[in-house]
């Protein structure tokens, strides 16, 4: 199902927004990777709700505003766009950087959402259990660490993106460096507050995960006050794109269930 | 000409073959490879050879700052800086430079020139830099607020020095109630400012500015891509309505010179490529991290990068492309001779040890660079 997409304005941001299908709304917040193609996923989810998916400011075909210096300036953005949006009910589902988002926003304002998908996001971690560095290794290194099943990474590296790809590969890269150097890939703050998101949720996370490491899945786990935890074997670090099947059965059980 | 004798402080013990299996000698090098009881020996030669810069003529010694590298010993150069002033008594001490974004309060860097100046007695030359890359990933300083750190470090540290304290200090990424330095500068209105550089146009435009007209030093370029940024400079310089002196502009460059060229080859040869392709050895993503420079910056590098093609850098290349100096007492005084007539710089930042170069031909460069070279350049 090809999406539709259109630029959103929040208080003189445009932001790119891609949606598809009908039903109750569900709002994807992207990772580092930005959206660089629309995914089997999201149809997949578009075939029983109104999936939305905007890219960040900083990110891809979006403004990027002076004022969004970090994760909690984002995530209150994001409190302006459903607002201005009239979103309500909403199935808030957080890949990675995202998922760290997602977290951000629930903890401050949890009223307009339903319930959390977090897929291996970032934003916690284990103390003494590194993330992987993704910004010292090289391109190839960098795709190839994504998955378990290395045929997804080589039909990657068989194009060479063009020049405008590389544009919004390079934005891309700019923001997360922005949001996630330092601390990296987490917010010492947030770990503390989320208690704060009372709504159903489940976790995801590739058990071969060698970014956000699957040890952080049990800590999410037991810091969300009503989540249950699913492990994706041979699995990387987009569960989503990797096992599509598998993953956007169990999220759309879940999604069914917590209606 | 001003004449600079600068020594990265390279870990020349290193063992090459080992650490080529690591991703760079940066950053993740494991430091089980630095032998203190040899890395003490290096300390003492390197200081040795800058004291003895003095007697041989110089106008200035340099020193310089990274971290966590075998390229360079100095992740404080401060210290090499104050040493140097306690050996020598004339010959002026250029720190090119602090890594101004790397530090959460700046006002101590205000404070160590200070110091080094007032125990100099007015020797300091004080370089403002913002660290490499690579320094990004090992201090975990975020690069994206890398120039905004700089600019408002910068500012912090000449008000500090020049402006009646105590006073406050409203900066986004440094705040300080009380900036009033204990002791001020020696040299006044404050040490001269250099700015050693790789060459990025936001960074020319800032330092060519007539408010503070700093000389810009260009290190490790090819001659044109040096003469480009020279003239990069100057052309800023004039459309700020003003002519770039001879003195704002610097070329910091290895130098080796012996009686010909085929010796001069022979001895520095393995040297000057193990200083470019073992000790700077560097990944794009560890030199260029998101938000170090600006995207078009990023893009320009890689293409720069993509011309120079990959592989091992020869010597000869080295020596063709004009990025070493390397031969006879002439043929290393007519490449200085035609960039001054290229560019009309000033400053010659020269690397007299460079790579795995010894005491024992590190002394006989200084010593024949004095005897042949430099009395063409001075005066």
């Amino acid at each position: 199902m090809p999406a539709q997409s259109t630029e959103f304005r929040v208080r003189g941001t445009a932001v790119a927004l891609h949606r598809a299908g009908q039903g109750p709304t569900a709002l994807f917040l992207h990772g580092a990777g930005g959206v660089p193609q629309w995914l089997p996923f999201f149809d997949l989810l578009a075939e029983r709700y109104e999936l939305l998916v905007p890219e960040h400011p900083g990110f891809g075909g979006s403004d990027d505003p002076p004022s969004i210096r970090s994760m909690a300036d984002l995530a209150l953005f994001y409190l302006d766009l459903v607002e201005a949006a009239g979103l309500e009910r909403i199935h808030l589902i957080g890949h990675s950087l995202g998922g760290w988002l997602a977290a951000e926003i629930l903890i401050r304002d949890r009223s307009r959402f339903r319930s959390l998908v977090q897929l291996a996001p970032a934003g916690i971690r284990v103390k003494g259990v590194p993330c992987g560095d993704n910004f010292i290794w090289g391109p190839e290194e960098a795709v190839r660490n994504l998955y378990h099943d290395q045929s997804f990474a080589e039909r990657i590296l068989a194009v060479k993106p063009d020049e405008a790809q590389m544009d919004v590969l390079l934005k891309n890269r700019f923001t997360v460096a922005k949001f996630g150097w330092q601390p990296r890939w987490y917010d010492p703050d947030l770990e503390k507050w989320l208690h704060r998101i009372k709504l159903p949720a489940l976790v995801v996370w590739g058990e071969d995960d060698r970014i956000m490491p699957p040890a952080y899945a049990a800590l999410w786990r037991e810091r969300l006050p009503d989540a249950r935890l699913v492990m994706v074997e041979e699995c990387g670090h987009l569960p989503h794109v990797e096992k599509v099947d598998v993953v956007a059965r169990r999220v759309c059980a879940f999604l069914e269930e917590v209606a | 000409m001003q004449l600079v004798s600068f020594h990265l402080m390279p870990y020349r013990p290193l063992d090459l073959a080992e650490a080529a299996k690591h991703r760079s000698p940066w950053v993740v090098l494991p430091n089980r490879l630095y032998d203190p009881k040899k890395g003490a020996e290096e300390y003492a030669c390197h200081i040795d050879a800058l004291v003895y810069a003095e007697e041989l003529g110089f106008d200035a010694i340099g020193v310089n700052e990274h971290h966590q590298t075998a390229y360079g010993l100095m992740p404080a150069p401060n210290l090499i800086a104050s040493a140097l002033i306690q050996r020598t008594k004339r010959v002026r001490i250029a720190i090119l430079g602090r890594a101004l974004p790397l530090v959460n309060n700046p006002i101590y860097i205000a404070e160590e020139f200070a110091m080094l100046d007032n125990l100099s007695k007015g020797r300091i030359i004080a370089g403002f830099v913002r660290g490499i890359g690579s320094e990004y990933h090992s201090s975990g300083v975020n690069p994206y607020f890398s120039h905004e750190r700089f600019h408002e470090a910068h500012d912090l540290i000449i008000r500090a020095w020049t402006e009646p304290g105590p006073f406050a200090f409203d900066g986004d990424h440094f705040g300080l109630r009380y900036v009033n330095l204990w002791p001020r500068p020696y040299q006044t209105p404050h040490p001269p400012v250099w700015i050693p550089s790789q060459g990025s146009s936001e960074t020319v435009a800032w330092a060519a500015d007539p408010r503070r007209k700093y000389p810009f030093l260009v290190t490790f370029s090819s001659a044109d891509l040096v003469a480009r940024y020279h003239n990069s400079y100057r052309e800023e310089a004039r459309r700020q309505g003003y002519e770039a002196a001879a003195d704002q502009l610097g070329w910091a460059c290895p130098i080796y010179v012996a009686e010909s060229d085929e010796r001069a080859r022979e001895e520095a040869g393995r040297a000057v490529e193990t200083l470019f392709n073992d000790f700077l050895r560097q990944s794009f993503e560890m030199l260029m991290p998101p938000g170090y420079t600006s995207i078009s910056s990023m893009k320009n590098f890689v293409r720069m990068r993509g011309a120079l093609g990959g592989g091992r850098l020869t010597a000869e290349a080295l020596i063709d492309s004009g990025t070493a100096l390397i031969g006879s007492p002439k043929t290393v005084l007519a490449g200085i001779e035609r960039m001054r007539e290229r560019t009309g710089f000033g400053i010659l930042v020269a690397l007299l040890q460079f790579g795995i170069l010894s005491d024992e031909l590190t002394r006989r460069n200084m010593d024949l660079f004095a005897a042949e070279v430099m009395p063409h350049l001075q005066g």
